[in-house]
């Protein structure tokens, strides 16, 4: 016991965008016990973009400068770090938006008012007369994304644990909380939660394997024990694979999507776009890192497994969401032959698989969050019409709405000058510039496969004839229009001028050890 | 700093598209305005018609390039040479025909009308981008967003199946341009990749390893045989002829699946030399089955869209031919047959259409005897037919000739063969006249023969028969320089025999 505890140096400045979403979050809370009831929305709502915005702002202003290992090396502040960060807080602030949005009326409309009680009880009842308001989304929504934020930039196992947990346990919440169709939101919660809990579980019992395998949770510990291969292999594969459930959970690859579709179907919409768009971001962002700088050693025994798992992801999300007739589990299932073609460009395993894994997720978030916005707002007598029979004839009711998913599901195709296609294009380049074409193939055939069903739901919507439905798009406010609107044209310019983008990924896609 | 011709032509088509798009809602100038951009696009065509000449030692003309995505190795290349210009005027002339064509064919409420005739002009817009880039990845970009407006001109406007003809035509599409993505990458990373390593001239002349150039040439091939449409992948065709409007079909048949043989020409053979003599036994046997095939269903087929859809199954196998047998004069002959066949099919297309707007069925079995009802109808089926057929002196004679004659230069018994299904195309042309046109008079209603409007729409297209039957020279003039080049490439001095040539480079390597 001589050693003396030497407090680590922590370098405040690099993680002040963090710290600045955290403290947000927490005033949110603060906000909700204090603030009157009539207030908390007009109160929530600008400190949370707010949170959100200087966020941003400190991060492009600081964190080039603060590059680097901190927090006792735990926390690595590097190109892909700070440009998933970046990517995380404008996503969130785009979600946020969309989850503000209140069509009119005076309550956020997905959520519902009494998340704890029991559907169709006597609580539910006096909350709603008594006009509760649900704007506790907001600080949960920050909070998650400050475990977000700490995923992608977590060089430590236990704090990627630990973020882990703090992403994901808001959003377990989130997910229970739609307003209608309670039962089928708290189903989804539940599941969520206990699977997301396996999961967590998996990735703890590869993280101790690890750690028995290097003696080490750091990941630069982790690379060297790997290099100077210090026996007891047996430990650090499993250790691998365990970790990798527990992350591939995350991202919802096959075979650990089970939850996907209904949870996806279950949460309230703009929480499903949320949770689509930046949960992804996130734990790739992690997948990347462990993968790239942890254990890149031993590549030779966990790629073909993870492309097992590619193949099998963009295989069983592609034949499968052919056959759904809901919009949202359409989208949940496409969201997960997305995560095959993301892991794809991961499975590269050089500067071009990262930045064009990177640019996938940018691009792949743009288009779901508003994707997901757009379904929140196709109603028929007052609920979200989300079965595929009911879009019929959309185009006539709402031209403008209806054009813009219709791009949005040619970008999810993956057709030129929409950012799904540069997106494709630059991870199956990765993939087969390192001898991964088979991989590609198997890509290409499933986005083909995806196709099918993009396109019949955007021939639901532009076709005549079929005029019986009341399916209506509802006004929605300047919130969510802004939020589609800003999906689209980045969409667009991803797809047109991709170059910035690329060069920022390129020029960003090196980890520190 | 030279006129920008392609890039006009690109956008003028695109301007036009939107303009008509954001029509007011009640306006009666969709039709005209349409009409107008198409002629203009026209008329930009035929001023870089005078632009090019045929001689030059350049292998691509009013070329622009400019890089585009400079990290993909990506540039914003257009240039022509003689197929891919006379190409272009193909649909340059044919989309203003198929305006005037479908000038009725869409009522004017809510803003159909705007849809479909915007996304007319957004073909063209993609089919002269397909037929211009000079760039792997700029084509590549060209060659799918021209799905999207026959996707919606499918399946917005037609039959009663028509969501599920688009579907299918979009899905073969997709997932052949899909294999040809990978190709498409692969290509790029076995040449000089860098800033432009995408320009078609960075590519030619690659040191492939024998495997490498195989597996990229048939992601090539297959998208193309999907395209054009070959035997065994062309049963996409049928369905979408059959349920699109007759206009959109002659875009689609006329023009659109050439860009199948084109690509053909233009990378399979001058990217891939090797892997294409490798392939072109197969290719060859396919060719034929599709003349074969497409020819005998085209004869016991009832449906009158169907029907010429088929005869284009044969005839596609045919201009595969000309282009396999790697001689100047098969080549230059499935080129030229290209543009005639688009003519050809126009014709066909848009009589059908005519007979059928009167009649309201495409069954063959409810016509006959219409000669006596609609004179000059029949008349122009007669034609057109005969111009399927290759009547000397009409439009396909000669370029069928050319394809017959160098097929027998280098493979004798292919040739009887070729010229077999010469024989059927006679076969189904006459027949289906017959069973539309002659017979007693039949018990109609008052029907009105061609109208003022409808006589426009065919004059161009009968020019085009006579003019192509009797004087194509300064066609082929302005073709055989290509085909020569793009012959060169593959490594083949005119007629000397592909197999040698392949055995004596393989060894080599």
């Amino acid at each position: 016991m001589t050693e003396q505890f030497v407090a680590p140096a922590i370098n405040y400045t690099g993680l002040l965008p963090l710290i600045i979403v955290l403290v947000g979050g927490l005033v949110g809370v603060l906000v909700e016990g204090f603030a009157s009831r009539g207030a908390r929305y007009a109160v929530q709502l600008p400190v949370a973009v707010a949170t959100l915005v200087l966020a941003f702002v400190a991060l492009v202003v600081l964190g080039p400068r603060s590059h680097g290992l901190t927090a006792a090396d735990t926390i690595a502040i590097d190109g892909p770090a700070l440009l998933l960060q970046g990517l995380l807080l404008l996503i969130s602030l785009l979600a946020l938006l969309v989850m503000a949005e209140r069509l009119g009326g005076q309550q956020a409309d997905t959520f519902t008012q009494a998340g704890a009680s029991t559907p169709g009880s006597a609580e539910e009842a006096y909350a709603e007369r008594h006009g509760a308001s649900s704007t506790e989304v907001f600080p949960l929504s920050l909070l998650s994304v400050a475990g977000m934020m700490l995923f992608v930039s977590a060089n430590d196992l236990l704090l990627l644990f630990i973020a882990l947990e703090v992403l994901s346990l808001p959003l377990y919440i989130l997910a229970g909380l739609a307003r209608r169709r309670r039962l089928l939101s708290q189903e989804a919660s539940l599941k969520y939660f206990l699977l997301g809990s396996f999961s967590s579980a998996f990735f703890l019992f590869g993280s101790v394997l690890i750690y028995g395998y290097a003696g080490s949770m750091r990941f630069g510990d982790i690379a060297a024990a790997v290099t100077a291969n210090v026996g007891m292999d047996g430990l650090l594969i499993p250790g691998i694979l365990l970790l990798a459930v527990g992350l591939l959970f995350k991202v919802g690859a096959v075979p650990f999507h089970a939850w996907t579709p209904d949870v996806y179907q279950g949460a309230p919409t703009p929480v499903t776009g949320f949770m689509a768009a930046a949960t992804k971001i996130a734990a790739f962002g992690a997948m990347l890192r462990v993968f790239y700088v942890a254990v890149e050693g031993v590549r030779a025994d966990w790629q073909p497994i993870l492309a097992a798992v590619a193949t099998l992801t963009m295989v069983v999300g592609a034949m499968l969401s052919i056959v759904q007739t809901d919009v949202k589990r359409i989208l949940a299932y496409s969201s997960i032959a997305h995560a095959g073609f993301v892991l794809v460009g991961l499975i590269a395993l050089d500067q071009a698989g990262i930045s064009s894994t990177m640019f996938y997720l940018t691009a792949y978030a743009f288009m779901t969050i508003p994707a997901f916005a757009i379904v929140g707002l196709v109603r028929s007598s007052g609920t979200e019409a989300s079965q595929i029979g009911q879009w019929a004839g959309l185009g006539k009711r709402a031209p403008w709405t209806a054009a813009a998913f219709t791009f949005l599901m040619l970008a999810f195709t993956g057709i030129p000058l929409t950012s799904g296609f540069t997106g494709k294009f630059a991870v199956f380049a990765a993939a087969i510039s390192q001898g991964w074409a088979w991989l590609a193939v198997v890509g290409v055939l499933a986005s083909a496969v995806t196709a099918y069903i993009y396109f019949k739901l955007v021939v639901l919507m532009w076709r005549g004839g079929d005029e019986s439905g009341d399916t209506v798009v509802a006004t929605p406010s300047m919130l969510t229009v802004f939020a589609i609107v800003a999906g689209v044209v980045v969409t667009l310019a991803l797809g047109v001028l991709p170059s910035p983008m690329l060069d920022l990924a390129q020029s960003t896609a090196a980890f520190l050890r | 700093m030279n006129f920008p011709w392609l890039t006009t032509l690109l956008v003028l088509p695109l301007v036009g598209a939107l303009v008509v798009a954001l029509l007011p809602r009640a306006s009666s100038a969709v039709r005209p305005v349409a009409l107008g951009f198409s002629l203009a696009s026209l008329a930009v065509g035929v001023g870089a018609l005078t632009q090019f000449s045929a001689g030059s030692q350049e292998q691509f003309q009013l070329t622009e390039i400019y890089p585009w995505i400079p990290q993909f190795g990506v540039s914003y290349a257009v240039g022509v040479d003689g197929i891919s210009l006379t190409m272009i005027l193909l649909g340059l002339i044919l989309v203003p025909v198929c305006i005037l064509a479908a000038w009725e064919d869409v009522p004017a409420d809510g803003r159909r009308q705007h849809t479909y005739f915007a996304m007319m002009l957004a073909l063209l817009a993609t089919m002269i981008g397909v037929f211009a880039a000079i760039d792997v990845f700029l084509f590549y970009v060209f060659f799918e967003a021209m799905l999207l407006p026959v996707y919606f001109l499918i399946a917005m406007f037609g039959g009663t199946r028509r969501g599920r003809a688009a579907t299918t035509f979009l899905l073969y599409s997709l997932a052949g341009g899909l294999i040809m993505l990978v190709a498409v990458i692969g290509v790029y990373l076995a040449g000089p990749r860098g800033t432009d390593g995408f320009l078609l001239s960075n590519l030619e002349g690659l040191d492939l390893s024998v495997a490498a150039g195989r597996w990229l040439f048939l992601g090539f091939f297959i998208a193309f045989a999907i395209k054009a449409p070959m035997w065994p992948v062309h049963t996409w065709l049928p369905l979408a002829a059959e349920q699109a409007r007759p206009a959109t079909s002659v875009l689609l048949i006329g023009v659109l699946d050439k860009v199948g043989t084109y690509g053909m020409i233009r990378f399979c053979l001058t990217l891939f030399p090797e892997a294409s003599q490798w392939a072109t036994p197969v290719v060859l046997f396919l060719a034929l089955v599709s003349m074969v095939a497409g020819a005998l269903l085209a004869i016991g087929q009832n449906d009158m869209l169907r029907l010429i859809a088929y005869t284009s199954v044969s005839h596609f196998g045919f201009i595969v031919l000309g282009i396999f047998v790697f001689t100047t004069v098969g080549g230059a002959g499935a080129t030229l047959y290209m543009i005639n066949h688009g003519f050809t099919t126009a014709g066909l297309f848009l009589v059908a259409g005519m007979l059928i707007v009167r009649h309201g069925s495409r069954d063959i079995r409810d016509y006959g005897g219409w000669q006596r009802v609609t004179p000059v109808i029949a008349g122009v089926l007669l034609f057109s037919a005969m111009s399927g057929l290759a009547l000397p002196g009409l439009n396909s004679f000669i370029s069928e000739f050319m394809v017959v004659l160098g097929v027998f230069e280098n493979y004798p018994w292919l040739g009887v063969v070729g010229a077999f299904g010469v024989v059927l195309s006679a076969l189904y042309m006459l027949l289906m006249y017959q069973r539309i046109a002659t017979g007693p008079r039949p018990v109609l209603a008052e029907v009105p023969d061609m109208t003022g409007r409808e006589k426009l729409v065919v004059a161009p297209i009968i020019v085009a028969f006579l003019a192509l039957g009797f004087f194509p020279k300064p066609v082929l003039d302005v073709l055989e320089p290509a085909v020569q080049q793009s012959l060169q490439q593959v490594g083949i001095q005119d007629s000397v025999p592909a197999v040698d040539t392949a055995n004596a480079e393989g060894s080599g390597r």
